[in-house]
């Protein structure tokens, strides 16, 4: 493998995306205006520990965007509910972590409960899946 | 394991265990144990595997793993306390270390036991979630909480909705660096919510409870006393607050330096009205769509707190204990007492307790205490609620246990940080340090009238045992292979929180001791009757101290 691999709750997928794409750099400043207004929106984690796209992720949800989201970057698998729970359908990991971490493990890591206190803070359904 | 419920039925429950927690702690073992496996097979990074470990509470130390673990605002059952016990005892050397951020620490663990460690820990509800990581840690209050005499209303609830809110928080796991909140219930600051990333001071207004909000506050290298961002927020706006200050943060604080990623410092460099302005702003957005708390839910919490025992007769305290005076608090309900038991005895490591000493206050706490235990900021013990009829045979049993030290606010109750003996950032050592100056003023037979004193010794920079807030402050540092202690005068952690100035030079550890006991004869002579130290200091100014400090040169 040396492309990048997507990453979703049904494993693996090579990129399938042909469309546009905005791209988010948490370091930049962000227009919000286009990133609404676009299919899918990529925004880049550059270090799994740097997690300023989780906010940004969770900022655009709430502000409506109900197109793609992905991330991108070298997040690891214990991370993954993390992404979906913020916000992103999807990771996009480079070849060599998904080589190193295969998808037997993001499976895993994607049927594992999200048990969720703030859910239970709030009445919600808190052990939804 | 003694893991069952004592017999006794007016223990407090465990307050985190139920039946949510208990499912979520067993699937955050089994998660962790799950990642030591990925990295021993190499799946998992050792920078990887990294912030995943300290997110369960697990440091790498000098010479063993450390297992940090969460004392939920300080508050402990007996059944909790003998799991703590066991840990010491199957995994560890027999003892805990009790620290300033209500946690206890196990020094010698082993990687491989740990998955074990927290299973068991799990099965008491107790765990090392976020006790360390850049992330939202352990909320931490007031020892004294629900049972103090000057409170508002208990904290805990509130700390325990924070604690719910922030565990697993999927956007604040990976914040630019920890975030400590702090919460005070009472009149007095017993939290020390100025010297946190976040402190809530709680208030009423008529019939409305709120907070005033501080932020910014921290110690290490760059002390900064918190400001105030809010003089009352109402308390249904606490968690659509606390999401806008952390979601502010974790997009603007810094990441390109360690050092400068605190909030202290995003404030300070933004000034603090322009960090108001980004706090309000975020507020305003998320606060109309942000789901109320469930009332059922919070009910819920707080019926897990049981309310403060009936009264009694007060009872006078008997002559023959009165050096325990100092270690009794004044209680909301006539009768009874708030005790800190002292983990500080003389020339032995502050803050530390054996297993034996774990179980004796687990049944202590189990007969006179409704088996409640607290931990306090200040490394001690705290049984809430005593009856004053109960002391004799309370105090019987923690001189059988070891555990009767009365030197609570005293010269010898130091803070000490774990320093050079087990810290890997550690520049010189802290706990021989306060064992020498306990057992020094002991000889001297001055502690007693020298009277309240703080003292507070950190092994480096990072300031753990937040030396800026002693009343004496000293750290230790490194000068060139040779350990040199650096005086602060004038700290305090109380409702008057100020932080120390730097008094001049370092000590050697030789003179350290000699210098001290120059500046607190010096005190001896200037007081007014019935003055404290830090009152006769403020009173008069630094500078004779200072001179009674250096009469002898810094390495005399
Ligand atoms: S102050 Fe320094 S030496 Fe002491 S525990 Fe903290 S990091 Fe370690």
């Amino acid at each position: 493998m040396n492309e990048n691999v997507i990453v979703r709750d049904d494993g693996f997928h090579a990129d399938d995306w042909t469309g546009a794409m905005f791209e988010i750099d948490p370091a930049a400043e962000i227009d919000l205006d286009a990133a609404l207004a676009a299919p899918l929106v990529r925004v880049a984690f550059a270090a799994m520990t740097d997690g300023r796209g989780f906010t940004i992720a969770r900022r655009l949800r709430a502000a409506g965007f109900t197109g793609r989201l992905r991330a991108l970057g070298p997040l690891v698998s214990d991370q993954y509910r993390h992404a979906r729970k913020t916000g992103f359908d999807e990771i996009e990991i480079p070849p060599a972590l998904a080589a190193r971490q295969p998808e037997a493990e993001w499976l895993r890591a994607a049927a594992r409960s999200r048990r969720d206190h703030r859910s239970l803070i709030h009445g919600l359904d808190a052990t939804r899946k | 394991m003694s893991l069952d419920l004592p017999a006794s039925a007016s223990a407090a429950p465990a307050p985190q265990a139920d039946a949510f927690d208990a499912a979520f702690l067993a699937e955050r073992a089994a998660e962790f144990r799950d990642q030591v496996a990925r990295r021993l097979s190499g799946s998992l990074t050792e920078e990887e595997f990294r912030p995943l470990r300290l997110m369960n509470g697990l440091y790498l130390q000098l010479h063993a793993y450390m297992l940090r673990v969460a004392i939920p605002y300080g508050t402990l059952s007996a059944a909790q306390m003998r799991a703590l016990a066991e840990v010491a005892e199957r995994w560890d050397r027999g003892y805990g270390h009790f620290t300033t951020r209500q946690n206890v620490q196990f020094n010698w663990i082993a990687l491989a036991d740990a998955p074990d460690i927290l299973d068991h820990l799990a099965g008491a509800g107790l765990h090392a979630i976020q006790t360390s990581g850049n992330c939202i840690r352990n909320v931490t209050t007031d020892a004294l909480a629900g049972a103090a005499a000057d409170e508002i209303a208990d904290p805990r609830p509130y700390a325990e909705l924070i604690r719910q809110w922030s565990t697993d928080h999927p956007e604040y796991l990976f914040l630019p660096r920890k975030f400590k909140i702090a919460i005070s219930g009472a009149e007095t600051d017993r939290a020390v919510t100025r010297a946190h990333d976040l402190g809530l001071h709680l208030r009423r207004e008529g019939d409305a409870i709120g907070f005033r909000v501080i932020v910014g506050g921290g110690l290490g290298r760059t002390p900064r006393l918190g400001s105030v961002i809010r003089d009352f927020l109402p308390e249904a706006d606490l968690l659509p607050y606390l999401e806008a200050v952390l979601s502010a943060y974790n997009l603007a604080g810094r990441r390109d330096n360690k050092y400068k990623a605190r909030i202290k410092i995003t404030l300070a460099e933004m000034g603090e009205t322009a960090f108001r302005e980004m706090v309000e702003t975020e507020f305003a957005r998320i606060r109309p769509g942000f789901p109320p708390v469930d009332p059922a839910h919070f009910a819920a919490i707080k019926a897990r707190f049981p309310a403060p025992p009936a009264p009694r007769a007060p009872v006078p305290l008997p002559p023959a204990l009165a050096d325990f005076a100092r270690n009794l608090a004044p209680h909301k309900v006539a009768g009874h007492v708030a005790v800190t038991v002292s983990l500080k005895p003389h020339g032995l490591p502050p803050g530390d307790a054996t297993a034996a000493q774990m179980r004796a206050l687990a049944d202590l706490a189990e007969r006179y205490s409704r088996g409640e235990i607290r931990i306090s900021h200040d490394q001690n013990v705290v049984l809430p609620h005593v009856a004053q009829i109960d002391l004799p045979a309370l105090h019987a049993g923690l001189v059988a246990a070891g555990l009767a030290t009365g030197n609570v606010g005293l010269l010898s109750d130091i803070i000490a940080c774990p320093g050079l003996d087990y810290c890997a950032l550690a520049t010189a050592r802290s706990i021989p340090v306060a064992q020498a100056i306990a057992t020094h003023f002991r000889d001297l037979g001055l502690e007693a009238e020298i009277g309240e004193l703080r003292l507070k010794i950190s092994g480096c920079i990072n300031a753990c045992a937040h030396h800026h807030l002693g009343h004496i402050g000293i750290l230790g540092l490194d000068r060139a292979g040779v350990e040199s202690y650096q005086v602060t005068l004038g700290g305090d952690a109380g409702d008057a929180a100020a932080l120390g100035e730097i008094a001049g030079p370092g000590f050697t550890s030789e003179a350290l001791i000699p210098a001290l006991e120059r500046l607190l004869r010096a005190y001896l002579a200037e007081r007014a009757p019935g003055e404290r130290f830090i009152d006769t200091l403020r009173r008069q100014g630094p500078d004779r101290f200072r001179a009674a400090l250096y009469a002898g040169g810094d390495d005399a």
